[in-house]
């Protein structure tokens, strides 16, 4: 039976539900209509951008792109415990990557990828090697730190394209199929959306997931079932930072223009966002905060610059009330 | 027997304070051993220090032939040496089974690819780890009804012996117990002495336990070491260990001088 | 300009930069040293400093004919307006947050901070807001040297300050007792120790002496904006680690020794004041990496 990974304050037993899910819980409470839920939701997906339109498949991809990275970050906060502050400079190696090397070296998009890939692994294992061990709040910093060193780099260097990025790049072929419509890009987040969450919990589930949960309710005795900790918070951070790259590779391809704006703290903090309003370490509750972080600016459009201080203060509400997200907690 | 774990000549210091005194201790394979001592006598420290949690500032430490000081906590664990905390240390949020599963990490390799493609490899071990674990459980006595619940919620008896369960399930050579009777009743003690001889008896591994409850010691114990102050004041038989003045002295005053002084 | 100039103009800059950095450090340093936190939102508060002297200056601007005094005024008001801020978020957001996994607490402050820029944001639309305090540019000339007397006023508060902090903590009872709460809180109580309250104290100095920079950089600076906070508060953290965390004195010669490493690095060839922001956070971490106990902390191990 596949066990969740617990909430990280879980209400003390014997807590009342909020009815409104407890009643949507109970329903779907066998593996047959879960499946059916997941299909009809799949269904559903597939046929949004036809349903909804143009300008809502550009939200709807970036919601997609969103759990993707969301479901990164997940793993390095949500499961490892380790607050990262600076998770865009994976998403913008990524994205970098492929810039350059389309559109100054010519390679293609596809041969781009692994490389994307590799340069985000060694970022998080050259970042993530001396500072794993230092306590949380320090990591915090750190991460931070290093968001912003990629992203000032990125804005300095003639090799990004300084302030003004990289424009042009190409968008990819795939077997005569030539990505680059708006409704291709979705179908493409969505795949990709899809294979994020089947390994985002395949890996909950493993010797290594279970790891990270171990080092993340306590490190000394963690360590002492024999527990390298720093490898395992470094495997979090790498496997975080991969998501990560990946989510830029695609986005680099999709918008064909990327500037260092993209990759600020603010990006950084709108991820965690999403990780922490639908709650951390679960992957329904972390999909389902990327969606309303997308979303809901969208639906509060009125409110226009207030949107940012609603999530703001939405963050801190939950942190002092509802620490475990939107998504309700599940007791064992 | 031959020594399998050894203390040399061991110190240990913190900002000005002595904690351990240039300690010799050993125990043998397969022995059951105790060290006692009042509080704050360093029985603690001294697991510290064998475990790669402290560092010593002076001396050796061996376990089957092999330096432990350099290894980190990790590492002394996968080297076969495993323990027990004062104040019981289970993932608390997590399953009884999976805190026992925890044991298993370091006896298993799989990693992220193998977890993400599902390989057979992956599955094969997981299986394992899942069967292992619940032998463990089986062999301390926790029925399986108890496997999936929060290991935050079982009774207290019970949650010291999941934590004994996560321990053997390292396959340890060495099991270091700290306290494993505190807070028991009474019939809890009786099957705690029996779990001990069984896991030299049929596991054939080596326990050491730091404990207060002299009548507990003296009943299972091989060997007792006595610490006071951070020296080592007596080692012997409980026979000889019972009747030495020094270790009497050195209980005076604390309650279980009478129950020393009694037995 | 000689070299002796560039050097001695670069010192100025340096150790003004450097009372700034020491400011803010100081509060970091404070509420670390009593609740074992660093208050993320720390930052923001200095950056709440300058719009509340900002705000005090136009009402306190049109009484007083004196620019000096009414900006030295402005930066009282906004001393005991974030002060106050910094108690009403300890009590609201941390207190209740103290038992929490630590992951918890460190999602709060951010939160904090978050709610604090956007606020101001929001007020004001993200421009960058003139802070006309009418100090002037004259000063004093030294030899080849031109100091501005903005940076003499500046580097002689700060001080004061500092040296006012140092004899609170060590003189008078609630400073001992602050030092007590830090070195252990759990023993505090139990001594009868009101732990509460000094907590509290200890919040209100620490944001108030960053609410005091954020006005005096206001002045100096001529300008404020919704973000200043963030990358000070980066930086004050990167001092206070430098001079040793939970350190008093640490903080004060970490914040001097950043502002003069920032000000000498930015003369390095190849290191322009792009790079500048960049060169600080490879300090931190290589700060962190190697000596995480800082200058004038100690090495510290952990019982178990």
């Amino acid at each position: 039976m596949a066990n969740q990974s617990p909430a990280l304050n879980v209400p003390p037993p014997g807590e009342p539900r909020p009815s409104a899910w407890g009643g949507l819980r109970a329903f779907f409470d066998t593996p047959v209509k879960r499946a059916v839920a997941l299909i009809v939701l799949l269904v559903f997906m597939i046929a949004a951008p036809g349903i909804f339109g143009a300008y809502a498949t550009v939200i709807l991809t970036n919601a997609l792109l969103y759990t993707i990275l969301a479901l990164g970050l997940n793993i390095v906060v949500g499961y490892a415990g380790l607050l990262d502050l600076g998770y865009a400079a994976f998403f913008a190696v990524g994205a970098y990557t492929v810039g350059i090397l389309t559109k100054e070296f010519h390679w293609s998009f596809w041969a781009t990828l692994p490389v994307a890939v590799a340069a985000a692994a060694c970022a998080g294992v050259i970042i993530g090697g001396p500072t794993l061990r230092l306590r949380s709040d320090y990591l915090a910093i750190v991460t931070l730190g290093f968001g912003e060193i990629v992203r000032i780099s990125a804005r300095n260097l003639q090799i990004t394209g300084s302030a003004s990025g990289i424009s042009s790049i190409e968008q990819p072929w795939l077997f005569g199929w030539h990505i680059s419509s708006q409704r291709d890009f979705y179908y493409v987040f969505l795949g990709l959306a899809v294979i994020a969450i089947i390994c985002s919990a395949r890996l909950a589930n493993s010797r290594l997931g279970r790891a990270w949960l171990y080092v993340r309710h306590d490190e000394d005795a963690a360590e002492a079932m024999g527990i390298d900790r720093v490898r395992v918070k470094l495997a979090a951070y790498v496997i975080g930072a991969i998501y990560g790259a990946i989510g830029g590779a695609f986005f680099a391809v999709n918008l064909t223009a990327i500037s260092p704006e993209s990759f600020s703290f603010q990006q950084s903090t709108l991820f965690l966002m999403a990780v922490v309003l639908g709650g951390m370490g679960r992957i329904p509750g972390v999909i389902l905060g990327a969606f309303v972080v997308v979303l809901g600016p969208e639906l509060l459009r009125d409110v226009g610059s207030l949107r940012l201080l609603f999530f703001a203060v939405g963050l801190l509400l939950i942190m002092l009330f509802r620490p475990g997200g939107i998504w309700p907690v599940r007791r064992a | 027997m031959a020594d399998l774990l050894k203390l040399s000549d061991v110190t240990l210091g913190f900002a000005g304070n002595t904690v351990l005194q240039a300690v010799n201790f050993a125990v043998s394979e397969g022995a059951i051993a105790s060290l006692i001592g009042p509080n704050g006598a360093g029985k603690t420290s001294l697991f510290n220090c064998v475990t790669g949690f402290y560092k010593p500032q002076q001396g050796r430490i061996t376990f089957a032939g092999a330096e432990l000081r350099p290894l980190k906590p990790y590492q002394v664990t996968r080297a076969g040496i495993a323990r027990t905390f004062q104040n019981v240390r289970l993932f608390r949020e997590m399953s009884v089974l999976e805190n026992v599963m925890s044991g298993l990490h370091c006896r298993t390799g799989a990693g992220a690819i193998g977890a993400i493609l599902r390989l057979p490899s992956q599955r094969r071990e997981e299986a394992e780890i899942h069967a292992r674990a619940a032998e463990c459980l089986d062999f301390v006595g926790i029925a399986p009804s108890e496997w999936q619940r929060n290991a935050a919620n079982l009774a207290y008896g019970h949650q010291r012996r999941v934590e004994i369960a996560r321990a053997l399930a390292t396959s340890p050579k060495l099991l270091l117990l700290d306290e494993p009777a505190a807070g028991l009743t009474k019939g809890e003690k009786l099957e705690l002495v029996t779990l001990i001889a069984r896991i030299r008896n049929e596991r054939g591994v080596a326990v050491l336990l730091i404990e207060h409850d002299t009548g507990l010691v003296m009943s299972i114990s091989e060997r007792v070491s006595v610490l006071d102050h951070g020296l080592m004041i007596a080692e012997g038989t409980p026979k000889e260990i019972q009747s030495n003045p020094r270790v009497i002295e050195a209980y005076l005053g604390a309650e279980d001088a009478e129950a020393a002084l009694a037995l | 300009m000689t070299l002796a100039n560039l050097l001695a103009a670069q010192l100025v800059n340096g150790l003004v930069l450097g009372s700034f950095y020491a400011l803010v450090a100081l509060g970091y340093t404070m509420v670390f040293g009593v609740v074992k936190l660093l208050n993320f939102a720390h930052g923001d508060l200095y950056m709440v400093g300058a719009f509340v002297g900002f705000l005090a200056l136009s009402v306190v601007s049109s009484l007083i004919g004196n620019p000096w005094l009414a900006v030295a005024l402005s930066a009282l008001c906004a001393m005991i307006a974030v002060g106050v801020l910094g108690v009403v978020i300890e009590r609201i957001a941390y207190q209740p947050m103290l038992k929490a996994p630590r992951l918890s607490i460190l999602i709060t402050a951010l939160a904090v901070s978050l709610t604090l820029q956007n606020s101001v944001l929001s007020m004001t639309n993200g421009q960058i807001v003139a802070f006309t305090g009418n100090l002037g540019f004259s000063g004093l000339r030294l030899g080849g040297l031109f100091i501005n007397y903005k940076q003499i006023v500046l580097a002689v508060t700060a001080g004061v300050l500092m040296i006012a902090l140092q004899l609170f903590v060590t003189r008078t009872q609630y400073g001992r007792a602050m030092r007590a709460v830090s070195i252990d809180k759990d023993m505090c109580e139990l001594m009868g120790i009101d732990v509460n309250r000094i907590i509290a104290v200890t919040f209100f100095i620490g944001s108030a002496l960053a609410g005091a920079a954020g006005t005096m950089a206001g002045a100096y600076y001529g300008s404020i904006w919704y973000f200043m906070g963030f990358l000070i508060g980066l930086k004050a953290f990167t001092a206070a680690v430098i001079g040793g965390i939970g350190s008093i004195p640490g903080a004060m010669l970490g914040g001097l020794v950043l502002g003069l490493l920032e000000s000498f690095g930015t003369q390095i060839p190849g290191i322009g004041s792009e790079w500048k922001d960049v060169f600080s956070f490879a300090v931190l971490i290589l700060v962190l990496v190697f000596k995480p106990t800082g200058l004038l902390g100690q090495s510290e191990q952990e019982r178990m």
